[in-house]
């Protein structure tokens, strides 16, 4: 298995506390990462420097062999890394179709171009509503964002950043504050996720994490304890000390 | 497919038609009625409608709510004196070139402001226009604090002279008509949507790909480019390049015309310049103290319509 995404030796500290403390983490073409550990481990921190909303102290970042660690998020995301923010971030005023299409609107060619009316653009609502049915919001387009259900929202927030054709994506917690019902589905899509897109996911329920990975890094106080399959980190003395608990390992 | 999507805003005909019909009969109308003064503040509001829609461009759909419009109107102002000193009187060159230069310097201060955001950014363009004031006030050469006097209006040629108002009016309702019409195209293309965007979630924008700040550099240039036009036509209204061009007052009559107006409809800060011009000219004309008036226009405004004037014409649909 090649590897898309390499992060090497990165730390960030915020005045003295080192938030990432000498991350070393590889994941591989076709891989559903998961990266896990208890709150205030860092993960947050991680994933918002591999996505480029926070520069790191020291270390390298590379997508497919290319350096990204100095690149702005948005050429990152040029480059196939997409992401999915813990807290939902919409386009609340603008309909789920607008949505999209606005997503859709940045990867398909040049925003400068001021004179032809884009509402007039076919392609970009074809693929608008193909997204829509690919995340089941097939029947809210006309929806504006902000009057969508919790769950909903998670789902048009991964829908976004599919528009952008990622090769890695990273999702923040996308099972946050959903319901028994909702989770199932979000994780029916996150599995179905695996033929488009290599996945780093960030989450806290372990029954998903356990039964979505292919392997799991263990994040505590900044530094990566363990890697390794769901089995290997189940039985992980350090792991289990550090995090998991008996409770979380029984299931 | 998409149509009554908010990030389309349609030209309603049906007001827009109408409108245009009585702009382009103004000059007859009022010679019938014998009141042909009301030409210099008609070809007012227009000048202002060009600069307060350019200003909305940045306000209502980029988000930015620059405090410091008056820069680049009074820089149009100024090229356009200092053209006409140095002996470019045409105006297809001089205005031109004051879009130009008031695009460039948009440009600048772009580059320096739009990395902040918010209160911090309201601060900085007012800034950045009080700076460019007290350069031309400095300035002895191009009349300093009185202004620079325009030796002559700009040329036309074609036989025609902006010494006639009429003349003059047609002028400015043909650039008003052109410039406020590309804007809305500019609004309604790629561009455009991206702008909006960009007002409803910045982040977001970043994160599908957009280079947001790229995006809001444009629009402050073209926003300043046009806002010098404005300022070209009002040189040769007043015959003068004033410091008054450029100060904070004229940068929040501007921001006042596009509240007013309406920030989120296309054509509210046009509508925005007539009312507030208006009430100046004529509560201006019963009291000195008209500004307390719009003072309490302004509050009702806020109060009964915050989405401006613009929403109560035609009952919450966009103008």
């Amino acid at each position: 298995m090649s590897d898309l995404l390499v992060i090497g030796g990165l730390v960030k500290r915020f005045g003295g506390l080192a938030a990432t403390d000498g991350v070393d983490l590889a994941v591989g073409e076709g891989e559903l990462h998961a990266l896990i550990g208890p709150n205030g481990a860092g993960k947050t921190t991680l994933i918002s420097q591999i996505s480029g909303t926070l520069a790191p102290d020291a270390g390298h970042i590379r997508l497919q062999g290319q350096d990204i660690t100095r690149l702005t998020m948005h050429e990152r995301v040029a480059r196939g890394l997409a992401r999915s923010f813990q807290v939902t971030s919409l386009f609340r005023g603008f309909s789920v179709r607008d949505n999209l299409a606005l997503a859709v609107q940045a990867r398909s060619g040049s925003s400068f171009r001021f004179f032809a009316p884009a509402r007039n653009e076919r392609a970009l609502f074809e693929e608008a509503d193909r997204l829509a049915q690919r995340v089941d919001l097939q029947d809210r387009l006309d929806t504006q964002a902000s009057v969508l259900a919790h769950g909903e929202q998670r789902r048009l927030e991964i829908a976004l950043a599919l528009a952008t054709r990622p090769r890695l994506l990273l999702l923040d917690e996308p099972l946050a504050g959903l319901g028994p019902e909702e989770s199932a589905r979000m994780v029916a899509l996150i599995e179905s996720l695996r033929a488009d897109c290599s996945l780093l996911l960030v989450e806290h329920d372990m029954d998903a994490v356990f039964r979505l990975a292919g392997r799991i890094s263990v994040l505590v106080a900044g530094k990566i304890i363990a890697t390794g399959t769901p089995e290997q980190i189940r039985n992980h003395a350090e792991v289990r000390r550090a995090y998991l608990g008996d409770e979380a390992v029984g299931a | 497919m998409a149509a009554g999507t908010p990030l389309h805003h349609a030209v309603r005909w049906a007001l827009v038609g109408p409108a245009l019909v009585l702009l382009a009969l103004l000059p007859v109308l009022l010679t019938a009625i014998d009141q042909p003064f009301y030409l210099v503040p008609a070809t007012r509001i227009l000048i202002y409608a060009i600069a307060a829609t350019s200003l909305n461009l940045l306000v209502g759909f980029g988000g930015m709510v620059s405090f410091g419009h008056a820069a680049f109107f009074g820089t149009g102002a100024y090229v356009t004196g200092i053209a006409a000193m140095h002996g470019l009187q045409s105006a297809w060159l001089a205005w031109p070139l004051a879009m130009v230069v008031a695009g460039v310097a948009a440009f600048a201060i772009g580059l320096v402001s739009l990395r902040t955001r918010g209160v911090y950014f309201i601060m900085i363009t007012l800034a950045f226009a009080q700076m460019m004031y007290y350069v031309f006030v400095s300035m002895k050469t191009y009349g300093g604090e009185d202004g620079l006097a325009l030796e002559s209006r700009s040329a036309l040629g074609f036989g025609l002279s902006l010494k006639s108002d009429t003349t003059f009016y047609y002028v400015t309702l043909v650039l008003a008509v052109l410039s406020i019409a590309v804007l809305w195209r500019v609004v309604n293309s790629r561009f455009g949507r991206t702008l909006q965007g960009i007002r409803e979630n910045e982040i977001r924008m970043e994160a599908v790909g957009f280079p947001v700040f790229r995006h809001k550099l444009a629009a402050f240039v073209i926003a300043g480019a046009v806002a010098g036009l404005a300022g070209a036509l009002a040189a040769n209204q007043t015959d003068m390049a004033s410091p008054a061009f450029l100060n904070w007052h004229q940068s929040g009559m501007l921001l006042i015309m596009v509240i007013l107006g309406g920030v989120h409809s296309f054509l509210g800060p046009a509508i925005g310049a007539a009312v507030l011009l208006l009430l100046e000219e004529f509560v201006g004309d019963m009291t000195t103290h008209w500004q307390f008036y719009v003072g309490a226009v302004l509050v009702a405004v806020v109060l009964f319509a915050p989405n401006g004037i613009a929403t109560l014409a035609v009952r919450r649909s966009r103008v």
